[in-house]
């Protein structure tokens, strides 16, 4: 049987893909399985009593070297801030490519911490900061001090010492650029070093938290027990930033969501399921059920989608439980089919999510086709015609075209840079000043105002001639002609109007990249948590992949 | 040090700043990103080129032809490379193609690197006296590399070239001769059995 890849007329709907969950294409365990065999250092540890210095962790293989670079720093309460404008945080971190001289380190001293102002070189990967969870850590640090463990009900509610507030990559501030570095075969999978990044920032916040305990009181303090650590993760505050990449790089989205749908895909069409994977996936199901429970957020608008999501998944296992066989022929398939039918956006793609854990096979390959080599893509083919482009934009683009932009509604918002923190921002056009300074990211507005001037060029006019009296709409000219060939390259969405609910972009990257918990904090920031559940650095060489569906706390 | 990334993004605005719609100024940064690369003032004369465009005026050419003059300003090298792109592959016919006057002609360069990878081809520009060799994007050769570039060339004469090789029959003979020492002469025996097929192939 031969099963369709799902329409990306449906699936590129900002709702169904801010309705996505982490699965085993997410980067950050695609990370983990890619370095499982990498040797695990602490280089350097060298701590105030009170926690404040340098650090360096790294991880080797052969001649290659990945070193995470720690400043921890003293701030003052009041300087602690999660939003991006804030300018100092408890601690600051650096990827550095090799092994960190003295004089890096020196180097780096003077520049990590200042982030945003201050400048990498082409030897550093990625940057990051992170602020303290004040609250957890100083109870964690308080009970290991007294020989005590801490309140897991506490830990629960939050799920991590530290959220970082950003995490750069590929030549900002001086980072090294993409090229210098993408034919390494270890980082042939999107946010491979950031995601490297963030797993060792993981374990420097419990060493952290240990060493400060201890030089409390060294008489009677002990350490974090491993099995609390490893259900512990790292936050991540994020806002809007992160929205305009998914529109930015056209390519990278589609082979982001193209992976997720031929795996779907595949496994809809196995035959016969082994009893073995069957059982794993109702396992997982199963086991999931606490990442729902346990997920805590103050947000109305999560908790609907939360308890909607509870029910509709506790409906699928009584589904599976009573009236279903895995005996028959093409069981994923009818499964999915099922869903579709009878549960929510949210539902539905958790289940998809969770159907990939017993196919290794096929998830695998797939972690390759995850990056994109985007500039091949980047020339506009001048030489076709316009009655072409057109066909391309009615066969690509059906709803976009039903939509009125003459109605404000529909035209409500512009997407800005701020000129404080050079960080994409949205507001409302008919409200704020700055439109006229609109970044171009209302794709559907413009592929609309593309489709109008085509419908009045004539059919055999080349895109050049077309081109050389409607410059304004060169840039949607190179996106018809990418979405020809790459389908899931476009969110057939308004991204724009008054209904739109921009933590929906948030959520498509953050669920790539591995993010649970989801917690908005309003329609345009959100905390997550990463990691939480992963095995710890000396744990994986060896590690149970369903990892993230048994969380204990 | 400005990465490749910092300096395409900055471009881009910038472009965007100075007049240009969003899509040609993606082509701006692409390109001014090409000549930093490969060590062009390219953010330097773009900069310039900047200053100058609110000053003094330029022309644009939309529709390229086998001679192309302009009548009272300099050409703007940014309308120039990008119509110079788009249409490469009709220009590709016309083997050589002569302009006059163009302002700042290292940023004009630039795009018809870019259109040199598009058509496969090897391109040559003489910009007045001085010569550039564009090698299918990979690189820009040139007999002024350490010499400041000309902000107005007044002739700028580009040759479309064939796919030709640069060495003579008898400098290749000589060298595959020299390739065939590392065969072995074969044997019966080894013409029955190394190839792996049989000798015939007509089952």
């Amino acid at each position: 049987m031969k099963v369709e890849l799902r329409d990306p007329n449906k699936i590129m709907k900002l709702s169904r893909l801010g309705s996505f969950h982490q699965s085993k294409l997410s980067f950050l365990r695609s990370f983990l399985n890619e370095f499982k065999e990498w040797e695990y250092k602490r280089d350097l540890f060298n701590l105030s009593e009170n926690g404040f210095g340098e650090a360096v962790y790294s991880f080797k293989k052969n001649k290659r070297v990945y070193s995470l670079v720690c400043f921890a720093n003293e701030i003052k309460d009041e300087e602690r801030s999660d939003r991006v404008i804030a300018t100092k945080w408890d601690a600051a971190f650096t990827l550095h490519d090799g092994v960190p001289r003295k004089k890096d380190i020196e180097r780096l001293k003077n520049e990590v911490p200042k982030q945003e102002v201050g400048r990498l070189s082409y030897k550093e990967l990625t940057l990051s900061r992170a602020n303290k969870s004040v609250r957890i850590y100083n109870h964690v640090v308080e009970s290991l001090s007294k020989g005590k463990q801490p309140d897991l009900n506490l830990l629960s509610k939050v799920g991590y010492l530290y959220r970082t507030t950003a995490v750069y990559g590929s030549g900002k501030f001086g980072l090294a650029d993409r090229f210098r570095i993408k034919h390494r075969e270890e980082i042939n999978g999107p946010f491979r070093l950031e995601m490297m990044l963030v797993y060792l920032v993981r374990q420097f916040t419990f060493d952290q938290v240990n060493h400060v305990a201890y030089n409390k009181n060294p008489k009677t303090a002990v350490k974090l027990d491993d099995n609390i650590c490893k259900n512990l993760g790292i936050g991540n505050s994020t806002g809007l930033g992160m929205a305009p990449f998914i529109v930015n790089h056209p390519t990278l989205l589609n082979n982001w969501i193209l992976s997720r749908e031929k795996a779907l895909k595949k496994i809809r069409e196995i035959k016969d399921v082994e009893s073995q994977d069957s059982d794993l996936f109702i396992d997982c199901v199963k086991k999931s059920l606490k990442n729902i429970t346990s997920w805590n957020t103050d947000s109305e608008y999560q908790q609907k989608k939360i308890s909607s999501l509870l029910k509709d998944v506790e409906k699928f296992l009584n589904f599976i439980d009573k009236d279903f066989n895995f005996e028959i022929e093409y069981p994923f398939n009818k499964i999915y089919k099922w869903l579709e039918d009878n549960t929510c956006e949210e539902c539905i793609e958790y289940i998809v999510s969770i159907m990939m854990e017993p196919y290794n096979n096929i998830v695998n390959p797939l972690v390759k086709e995850m990056s994109s080599d985007e500039e091949k893509y980047f020339t506009i083919p001048t030489h076709r015609k316009v009655e072409e482009l057109r066909n391309i934009i009615e066969a690509k683009y059906p709803n976009i075209l039903d939509i009125n932009f003459e109605e404000k509604e529909n035209n409500k918002n512009f997407w800005f840079i701020s000129k404080n923190k050079e960080e994409p921002r949205l507001a409302d056009r008919f409200e704020e000043h700055g439109s006229e300074l609109e970044q171009p990211l209302a794709i559907a507005r413009d592929i609309k105002k593309l489709y109008e001037k085509l419908l009045v060029s004539k059919n055999s006019l080349t895109i050049a001639e077309f081109l050389t009296s409607n410059s304004e709409l060169r840039h949607v000219v190179r996106r018809a002609f990418i979405v020809e060939k790459f389908p899931y390259s476009e969110i057939q969405d308004n991204t724009i109007g008054k209904d739109l609910i921009p933590i929906d972009m948030l959520r498509l990257k953050l669920s790539f990249f591995g993010a649970l918990k989801f917690d908005p904090r309003s329609d345009k920031w959100l905390r997550i948590c990463m990691f939480q559940g992963a095995p710890l650095p000396n744990e994986l060489k060896s590690y149970d992949e369903q990892w993230v569906y048994k969380t204990n706390i | 040090m400005k990465s490749l990334s910092e300096i395409e993004t900055t471009v881009k605005r910038a472009s965007k700043a100075a007049g240009y719609s969003w899509g040609v100024s993606e082509e701006i940064g692409k390109s001014i990103r090409l000549l930093e690369l490969f060590s062009l003032p390219g953010i330097k004369h773009l900069n310039e080129y900047f200053n100058q465009k609110n000053k003094s005026k330029f022309e644009n050419l939309n529709l390229i032809s086998e001679n192309n003059s302009s009548s009272n300003h300099p050409y703007c090298p940014i309308t120039l490379g990008v119509s110079f792109l788009d249409q490469i592959n009709i220009l590709e016919n016309l083997k050589k193609i002569d302009f006059k006057n163009i302002a700042y002609p290292i940023i004009f360069i630039s795009f018809i690197s870019r259109s040199s990878e598009i058509i496969g081809k090897k391109i040559s520009v003489k910009i007045d006296e001085k010569k550039m060799l564009l090698n299918l994007n990979v690189n820009i050769s040139s007999n002024f590399i350490d010499q400041e570039f000309p902000k107005i060339a007044d002739t700028i004469e580009v040759n479309l070239l064939e796919n030709e090789d640069n060495f003579t029959n008898d400098e290749w003979n000589n060298l595959y001769k020299l390739s065939e020492e590392t065969f072995v002469e074969e044997s019966d025996s080894l013409k029955e059995g190394a190839a792996g097929a049989g000798l015939t192939d007509n089952d």
